[in-house]
């Protein structure tokens, strides 16, 4: 086990776990925008999606999520750690800097982060505890008498500041995921040497997807297709 | 042409610095930017004032001693080019430079622009060798290398210890740096014996020095004048996963007789 | 002053051999009581210092550079040679100690030479198992490529950075013995003086060029591996803090400095683009390979090359010497670019520069296959100058670039004061008047990986040394002299600055002790050095003071030496009544203004002994035999 003590005191495994954690949320996201777009296919279909999960496959849900904490909790922390590692590294900083090819993404990852952080937070309160409730609906029931999400879902990206949040929300997940896709692949070292390191078309094609993937459904509620 | 300096000027380490302004008049294209120092360096000191330390030896972008933040880039803009392989005409007239030392926890400001970037010493101390004394080795092509694999360690090789990666990394990593070395002599044989020993003890070595940690932001490898590519980060972090987890306590095995 | 050059007595090509037997050994456990200083971090000294240290001395290492890394021997691109006959084209040890004793114009030792040769089979292979990344065939075997005029394909390379994996490898490796305990490494500290006492070298007096701290560091003997002095011309392919003043220092202690004005002109340099220039940069003589060399045929032409005919541009080199054409030495191609820019035909600006053409070689061979071999070279050149060389003719013209002469030593690289070694560029040994290329690395690795750990041995072995400590009166009285100079230095506060008074003396040599150099000119500049020399001691500026990180006043002490030094070389210059090697007298020219030699007087080594300040140096002659290469007219007609 001394392996892992030393690992985690390195900054490269530091690096390691947020990439593998990194990953399974990688993971986690795509699936779960998978079971959003359902959404598209009517009431019946979601809320019957949702029933699944909360019913028949209750207990693996509970892995799932006891992994997923586990995975933020990790993350979180080896950024943070990293974070101040990286200030105190250039106590006295710049002047000026100018970035030469860092992207966006790459630079928003911190911040972005937090508010990725914030977000997921408020969206387990809203959507999975219910304990932010801005629609009001979310102890309704369907006409099956299951848990209405689908009408939450709904009532809720009618209200202009739950969208707004979401969607910006979604446009930092896909920032950070275009780093992020990328970098940990990296970090873990399965990159395959490359002419042009800096070229990123499959983090570019996940985050992209995901991002599309999670905004259709605020905008398809505001624009009434999804009603 | 004409422009104007804002250079950080400190007299000693932990003293305290601040920005000078200088003008550099009648500059000619034709000049490195070390010579457009030089001549401004002349003018101070015919003036009785100190003039501008900033390391320098080779003057053909090889010996990794110059290197400066010029406005916000290091090395200045012109990719692939130390500072000393700079030249006047990648600026225009009325141009206002700021040049700024490298500035991280590890590499102390000595005087205005010269920082100590022994940590990069220490790096290699701490295995950025093949353990091999002076003596009667195998014949040289009693090792075959492909041309591939030799070109590739040469990529690596090619690093000359100026310190841009960590001046340009926004984490102030030197990264960069270590994951040359360690790609150098583990993309060898003769590097082999050696190769995850030596990359748990040069990323040891690289914490220990206060570096901050990689987040492949790429500053690292468009500030390098000699392009090194963080694929060899990726190397690196292969080499250090996989020593880590398969790694054993060394021993001391006694028993001379 | 005796000039004992201790050559064994045996054929040479036994000679190491025996000497290596006959030599007194020091026990491994008694190795680690003995401590020796390695001033100078490059090729020789790093590679000294770290096998020094795997013997089990303790050793102290000095450089001024930041890290031993930066060394200048990183500067070098070509290649090393070694008599490996890998390609199978009939080389030998015996044929490269041949093409180093002729190419020298027969002013070497052959005995060193021989042995130079023999061990450079050794450093390839303890560089290979350092992991330095020789160029290799896709059949993993190593790649040569035929450098520099040579007749055999024996030089090894690493793309244009040999010289940068070179001292790589030999810094690794003295990184090593730090880590290990075996060396203490003084990075940024710069030797002031040499400590003798009782006749040997016990020490030197250096200063730490951050805090300004003079002190005195002891030891049972001292290796220089400084480099050459090549500065003294002010412009020259040398980084800016190569210096003499550690050799200097050595010779005003009594150590012989030996044919001091055999200097090397590279042919293929960057010309000078104005006032401003600092340094010269070398562009790779590899390049002659498929360049031409030329020059308009009327003198005044100034209309660019492509408007040049053919018939109206004048392959000078091809025409003058047509079996070697592009390809002859180098210090025959530096001359006569010179004598075509004499004639006022040199091209660009100031008329100090001739074409390097790559039109045929594209023509014939393609843009491709030329960026290939040359892309590197061709991206730096524009780099610099911002001419396009696939479209423009490259501009080049010779600069300093090496010097063969240097502190005299004996068969075991020891000067004449005893405990006091000089390896690589510093001594004078192997390269005669001239030196080959892809010869440098390989002298300063031979020296320091396989020679000098050996022969220190000897010294240390049969002589037995009286402790010292820092308070001998010795010790105390060299370290006043360096604090004195280094207060006068400052106290003088005149008005000109040390650049200035360097580069004046830079003029003057290039002038009158450069590629060609005539009696008058020589006497001329020896009026005009000790003038120059006296306006420095009363008129120089050095600001700041010597507490503290003072780059001025480091330039200083280094101007200083080379403005004593500039005038041995014009003395020795005067003395050696003939043409050879890199040291081209226009009184002694053959009637096709060819380099003359005169075996008859001057086949010897002149050692010059330091009389003190005001005296004239005195001469002392080391007579060469040449008993295996027979003394022949070198000709590359």
């Amino acid at each position: 086990m001394r392996w892992l003590v030393e690992l985690y005191r390195s900054t490269i495994g530091k690096k390691i776990i947020m990439a593998v954690t990194g990953l399974i949320g990688i993971a986690f996201v795509f699936l779960h925008m998978v079971g959003n777009l359902q959404v598209f296919i009517g009431q019946n279909k979601f809320d019957a999606y949702a029933a699944l999960l909360h019913g028949p496959l209750a207990e693996l849900l509970w892995v799932a999520r006891a992994v997923l904490i586990a995975a933020v909790l990790l993350h979180v922390l080896m950024a943070w750690q990293l974070t101040r590692r990286a200030r105190a590294a250039r106590p006295v900083d710049y002047r000026m800097r100018e970035a030469q090819v860092s992207t966006l993404a790459s630079r928003t990852m911190r911040w972005g982060g937090v508010l990725l952080l914030v977000f997921i937070v408020f969206h387990i309160l809203h959507f999975t505890v219910g304990a932010i409730d801005p629609a009001g609906v979310f102890h309704d029931t369907d006409a099956l008498g299951r848990h209405d999400i689908y009408g939450d879902v709904v009532a809720s990206f009618r209200i202009w500041w739950v969208s707004g949040f979401y969607l910006l929300a979604m446009a930092f997940l896909g920032l950070h995921l275009f780093h992020g896709a990328w970098s940990s692949l990296r970090t873990l070292g399965v990159a395959r040497p490359s002419d042009h390191p800096l070229h990123r078309r499959i983090a570019a094609a996940v985050a992209i997807a995901v991002w599309l993937g999670f905004t259709l459904v605020p905008l398809g509620v505001i624009a009434g297709i999804v009603h | 042409m004409n422009l104007t300096l804002h250079v950080w000027r400190q007299p000693a380490a932990g003293a305290a610095g601040k920005f000078e302004r200088y003008e550099a008049r009648d500059v000619s294209p034709e000049m490195s930017f070390l010579e457009m120092l030089d001549v401004v360096n002349e003018g101070l000191i015919a003036a009785g004032q100190a003039p501008i330390a900033f390391d320098h030896d080779c003057r053909e972008g090889i010996c990794g001693m110059c290197g400066m933040m010029i406005s916000g880039a290091a090395h200045g803009p012109m990719k692939m080019t130390t500072t000393c392989q700079l030249h006047m005409r990648s600026f225009k007239d009325g141009d206002e430079l700021w040049l700024e030392p490298w500035r991280a926890r590890a590499f102390t400001v000595v005087r205005d622009l010269v920082v100590d970037r022994s940590a990069f010493d220490r790096i290699i101390q701490a295995g950025g060798f093949v353990s091999v004394n002076t003596g009667s080795p195998q014949d040289a092509n009693a090792i075959p290398i492909g041309k591939q694999e030799a070109d590739e360690a040469m990529d690596a090789a090619a690093c000359i210890g100026c310190g841009a990666c960590v001046a340009a990394c926004p984490n102030g990593s030197a990264s960069l740096f270590t994951a040359a070395k360690i790609s150098h002599l583990g993309l060898l044989p003769q590097g082999q014996p050696e190769r995850y020993r030596r990359a748990l003890r040069m990323v040891a070595q690289m914490d220990l020095e206060h570096f901050g940690g990689c987040t492949l932001f790429g500053e690292c490898q468009e500030a390098c004048p000699k392009g090194i590519s963080i694929d060899f980060i990726a190397r690196m972090n292969r080499d250090y996963l996989r020593a880590a987890a398969t790694a054993r306590e060394e021993r001391a095995v006694g028993g001379t007789g | 002053m005796e000039l004992k050059s201790r050559v064994p007595s045996a054929p040479v090509a036994e000679m190491w051999d025996r000497h290596k037997f006959e030599m007194k050994l020091v026990n491994p456990a008694n190795k680690r009581k003995y401590t020796v200083i390695v001033v100078g971090t490059g090729l020789a000294g790093a590679s000294a210092a770290a096998s020094m240290s795997e013997l089990g001395y303790q050793v102290k290492a000095f450089c001024f550079q930041d890290s031993p890394r930066r060394a200048h021997s990183i500067a070098a691109q070509g290649g090393i040679n070694a008599a490996k006959n890998y390609p199978n084209d009939g080389d030998s040890v015996w044929r490269l100690f041949y093409d180093t004793v002729k190419g020298g114009d027969f002013r070497a030792r052959e005995a060193n030479v021989y042995r130079l040769a023999q061990v450079s089979v050794n450093i390839i292979d303890q560089c290979v198992a350092q992991g330095v990344p020789f160029a290799r065939e896709y059949g993993g075997m190593l790649a040569n490529r035929s450098f520099g005029g040579a007749q055999v394909s024996r030089t090894f390379y690493a793309r244009g950075q040999t010289g940068q994996q070179l001292l790589l490898g030999a810094y690794q490796a003295l990184e090593k013995e730090i880590a290990r305990g075996g060396v203490t490494m003084f990075p940024r500290t710069e030797m002031l003086d040499l400590i003798v006492i009782d006749g040997r070298a016990r020490g030197i007096v250096a200063r730490d060029l951050v805090t300004g701290t003079v002190s005195s560091h002891l030891a049972d003997a001292v290796v220089l591996g400084t480099g050459g002095y090549g500065n003294v011309f002010f412009l020259s392919t040398n980084a800016k803090g190569s210096n003499v003043t550690a050799a200097w220092r050595a010779h005003k202690r009594g150590a012989a400095f030996a044919n001091p004005c055999f200097t090397q002109i590279h042919p293929t340099c960057i010309p000078v683009s104005g006032d401003h220039q600092s340094k010269l940069t070398l562009m790779s003589e590899s390049l002659r390979n498929d360049g031409r060399v030329w020059v308009p045929k009327k003198a005044g032409d100034t209309r660019p090359p492509n408007q040049i005919p053919e018939a109206e541009r004048d392959y000078y080199l091809e025409r003058k010497y047509p079996s070697f054409g592009n390809l002859s030495p180098r210090d025959i191609a530096s001359r006569a670019a010179k004598e075509v820019c004499d004639e006022g035909r040199g091209v660009g600006p100031g008329g100090r520069g001739v074409y390097l053409d790559f039109a045929d070689a594209i023509k014939r061979l393609g843009a491709d296959q030329i960026a290939e071999r040359y892309g590197n070279l061709f991206e730096m050149y524009e780099r610099i100058t911002a001419e396009n060389p696939y479209r423009v003719p490259m501009r080049i013209y010779p600069a300093v670039h090496y010097t063969m002469g240097g502190l005299w030593v004996d068969y075991n690289l020891m000067s004449t004061i005893p405990g006091l070694h000089v390896i690589g560029e510093a001594n004078f040994s192997d390269h005669g008047a001239n030196r080959l290329g892809a010869s440098a690395l390989m002298q300063g690795l031979a020296d320091g990986y396989f020679v000098l750990p050996l022969t220190i041995g000897d010294y240390l072995g049969s002589n037995k040394l009286e402790p010292v400590t820092l308070d001998h009166p010795e010790v105390r009285a060299t370290e006043a002299a360096v604090a004195g100079r280094t207060s006068t230095l400052l106290s003088i506060r005149g008005h000109r600055t040390v650049t200035s008074i360097h580069r004046e003396l830079g003029k003057l040599m290039w002038e009158y002790c450069g590629m060609a150099r005539t009696a008058d000119g020589l006497r001329h500049a020896l009026q005009e050095i000790p003038k120059l020399r006296d306006e420095f001691w009363h008129d120089v500026t050095v600001p700041g003071t010597g507490a503290e990180l003072n780059q001025s006043l480091e330039h200083a002490g280094r101007v200083a030496d080379f403005l004593e030094l500039a005038e041995l070389m014009c003395v020795d210059a005067l003395h050696r009544e003939e043409s050879c090697g890199g040291h081209f007298r226009v009184e002694h020219q053959t009637a096709d203004g060819e380099a003359l030699r005169d075996d008859e007087r001057f086949a010897y080594v002149a050692a010059w002994e330091y009389k003190g300040e005001g005296q004239a140096p005195v001469l002392h002659k080391e007579p060469l035999e040449f008993e295996n290469v027979h003394l022949a007219t070198r000709s590359y007609k």
